[in-house]
């Protein structure tokens, strides 16, 4: 029988004092593909940076095992190199480091952990070049700064290629689809659907049904006020499409009450 | 030997010794405008925080300090191998190489340089090239305001000269080493620097300061550059002096129309550096561009003063000074650019940056435009800031240990500055120093 490669148990954060997630319940198989949607505030984000490794929040219970494992303790480098990716919302322009420099940097620092040998240039530059056809990248983007003057498509490429040369066991996607017309958005979503295998889960957090038309999630959650309020599966999506999220609060009032 | 109890008299014992001496080496005709600089010296005095150019540099370790000069019978002969240390491989070109402020023929090499290109030491050249020497040495620094440049004008004994003919291109560098051994004792020097070029001459020159050792000593270099009409000098300062070392150095720039100064001023050493650089745009259409990295951590301190002159129409001058500062360091820019009433349709763009990388470091920038004209376009602007938690994190998510994060984003920091360096055997060399600056500063802040 799989074991679960996430699960978040019970898990309340809080930042600044103020309290963001309020208890959420999640288990995520190996193959899997997750949608947490849900409105502005809701939480997304914050459980997408909790799990990443971001400072300035505080963990007040719960817990996140990952692979079995404590997740929460693990340094962000850390939890990088056993496999979990965040692809950012609002990529980092970092002026003065030269793209290819860091994403061969990152993917040796993976490989080394993982005890594979660390690639040396030539074999560097045939494996990036291969992943941003697919992703239908400029070469140019190799020798500009990370993320620096790259147009919104671009950075959100530039993530997907990073997902694809350290090849995580959990991607996490941060409104991945946030800012891209459709014709990056098809480009993105392929990159991700190419990464898609028995292995490996993916967690999508979104905050429109759009992006799941192209990647198609087994299930989909609706967080509202720091918790999940309804869990179904793809077509739960397309009711929040149409009727809005106003419904689920409703109806999770219903059900306190 | 003569016990010599103050400082002042240190001085003055010296400047008797070199007057002695000035009829049996041809210096003669220089010694009126020694004696004005020697008069100076004594009414400006050493200067106060209470002058507003020198705010934030304490006088006191030099003016408690009784220095020694290294007379000429007891100087310190080292060898080629004692060199390796401090030669920038690959550089191609001639070097000269200047031991506690003599000139070491040895150790020198005028290699590949045309035949009509004249560098050499200035103390044989003022004896015997006055023609050349009369009209520049000690006519662009101002000895009467400037109490360093009146020190080193008085007390000059040698430094490096060079003279390039009209329409010469210099292909390679040539590259002046000044070394300080500081054996026995805090040593002074004061290596005097002259460089002119013709109309349309092109030369690349670096000056570099270096310590044999650590002891105390104190370097007071003056360096004057002349550029006739159309004349192009990329210049370097290198600062790798030991961080015992006390430096207190001034550069002026004479430039005449056409002409382009670029100058890239990089400092890691030192105890406590003070660079004076003033560009003066005498010409219509001159140009030129500044650039400056400080890398310093411990207790060092770099104090960086320059002056950017539009006095004719069409200038066109761009400042990038940025500071890394570690430790207790201590960081000063005041850089004023003035843009006189006539020098109409001046470009000019200012910007000084700085990284503060522990709580007890400290950077105190001034960024000045002065301007008299109506017509012009001149912008200026300073940061001081710290390394960036988000692209720290994006980096961390990457697999990149917290070390290297930081290592990655100081080290881009400086690149923008790093990029100017156009002679790559200097900015390889530089590189590594930074390198090497890096793992060390890293602990101040945050445990990684």
């Amino acid at each position: 029988m799989k074991k679960p490669l996430l699960q978040v148990r019970g898990l309340h954060v809080e930042a600044g004092g103020n309290p963001i997630l309020t208890g959420i319940d999640l288990e995520l198989y190996p193959g899997e593909v997750h949608a947490i949607m849900g409105p502005n505030g809701s939480g997304k984000s914050t459980l997408a940076h909790v799990l990443a490794g971001r400072d300035g929040y505080t963990v007040t219970a719960g817990d996140v095992l990952y692979d079995g494992k404590p997740l929460l303790d693990l340094e962000p480098e850390i939890r990088a190199r056993e496999g979990v990716f965040l692809a950012f919302q609002y990529p980092v322009e970092i002026p003065g480091v030269n793209n290819t420099y860091f994403l061969k940097a990152a993917l040796n620092a993976v490989r080394k952990h993982r005890a594979e040998s660390e690639l040396d240039a030539m074999d560097f530059l045939a494996l990036v070049r291969e992943k941003m056809k697919l992703l239908e990248m400029d070469d140019s983007l190799l020798g500009r700064p990370v993320n620096e003057g790259f147009s919104g498509g671009e950075k959100k490429r530039n993530e997907i290629l990073q997902m694809a040369l350290l090849e995580p066991r959990l991607a996490i996607l941060d409104e991945t689809d946030s800012g891209l017309d459709i014709d990056a958005l098809r480009i993105v979503a392929r990159g991700v659907e190419a990464m898609r295998n028995a292995e490996r889960t993916i967690l999508v957090v979104t905050h429109y049904q759009r992006l799941l038309d192209y990647i198609v999630p087994d299930y989909v959650h609706v967080l509202s006020r720091g918790r999940i309020a309804k869990s179904g599966d793809k077509d739960l999506a397309l009711q929040l499409e149409e009727k809005g999220y106003a419904w689920i609060d409703a109806e999770t009032a219903e059900r306190t009450r | 030997m003569i016990r010599i109890s103050d400082d002042r008299d240190v001085f003055q014992a010296r400047f008797d010794e070199v007057e002695r001496q000035a009829n049996a080496n041809g210096s003669a005709w220089f010694e009126p405008r020694r004696r004005e600089a020697m008069a100076s010296f004594a009414s400006l005095g050493w200067p106060s925080s209470r002058q507003e150019a020198w705010r934030h540099f304490d006088a006191g370790p030099l003016r408690r300090t009784t220095f020694r000069y290294v007379h000429d019978p007891e100087r310190v002969r080292i060898g080629r191998e004692a060199l390796a240390q401090f030669q920038v491989h690959c550089l191609p070109g001639a070097q000269l190489v200047f031991v506690d402020g003599y000139f070491e023929p040895a150790l020198s090499t005028a290699r590949a340089l045309p035949p009509t290109v004249f560098a050499s030491d200035l103390a044989s050249a003022i004896g015997h090239h006055r023609a050349l020497l009369e009209a520049h040495l000690a006519r662009h620094a101002s000895f009467a305001t400037q109490p360093f440049v009146a020190l080193n004008t008085a007390l000059l004994h040698d430094g490096a000269c060079v003279h390039v003919p009209r329409g010469v291109v210099v292909k390679d560098p040539i590259h002046v080493l000044y070394l300080s051994t500081g054996a026995r004792g805090p040593t002074v020097s004061h290596p005097r620097t002259i460089v002119l070029l013709d109309e349309q001459a092109q030369l690349t020159l670096v000056e570099d300061f270096v310590s044999l050792g650590n002891e105390v000593h104190f370097t007071n270099p003056v360096s004057e550059i002349v550029l006739g009409r159309g004349a192009v000098l990329d210049y370097y300062k290198l600062q790798r002096e030991s961080k015992s070392a006390l430096h207190v150095g001034a550069l002026e720039v004479a430039q005449a129309a056409d002409s382009n100064f670029r100058s890239t001023s990089i400092a890691f050493g030192g105890s406590r550096t003070r660079n004076d650089l003033r560009c003066v745009l005498n010409g219509e259409g001159s140009s030129c561009s500044l650039h400056g990295l400080n890398v310093i951590g411990d207790h060092q301190m770099v104090d960086d003063f320059t002056t950017i002159v539009h006095a004719q129409p069409h200038g066109t001058s761009q400042e990038l000074y940025k500071s890394i500062l570690d430790g207790h360091a201590e960081g000063v820019f005041h850089g004023t650019v003035f843009v006189a009433k006539d020098a109409q349709k001046t470009s000019s763009r200012q910007v000084n940056r700085n990284l503060v990388l522990s709580k007890d470091a400290l950077m105190n920038t001034k960024p000045e435009l002065q301007i008299h004209a109506d017509d012009v376009k001149c912008s200026h602007g300073a940061t001081i800031g710290e390394l960036e938690e988000d692209a720290l994190f994006y980096l961390r998510t990457r697999g990149l240990d917290a070390k290297t994060a930081r290592r990655i984003l100081t080290y881009a920091f400086a690149n923008d500055v790093l990029e100017h360096i156009q002679l790559e055997p200097l900015r390889k060399t530089v590189e590594l120093d930074l390198f090497h600056f890096i793992p060390a500063g890293m602990g101040a802040k945050t445990p990684c």
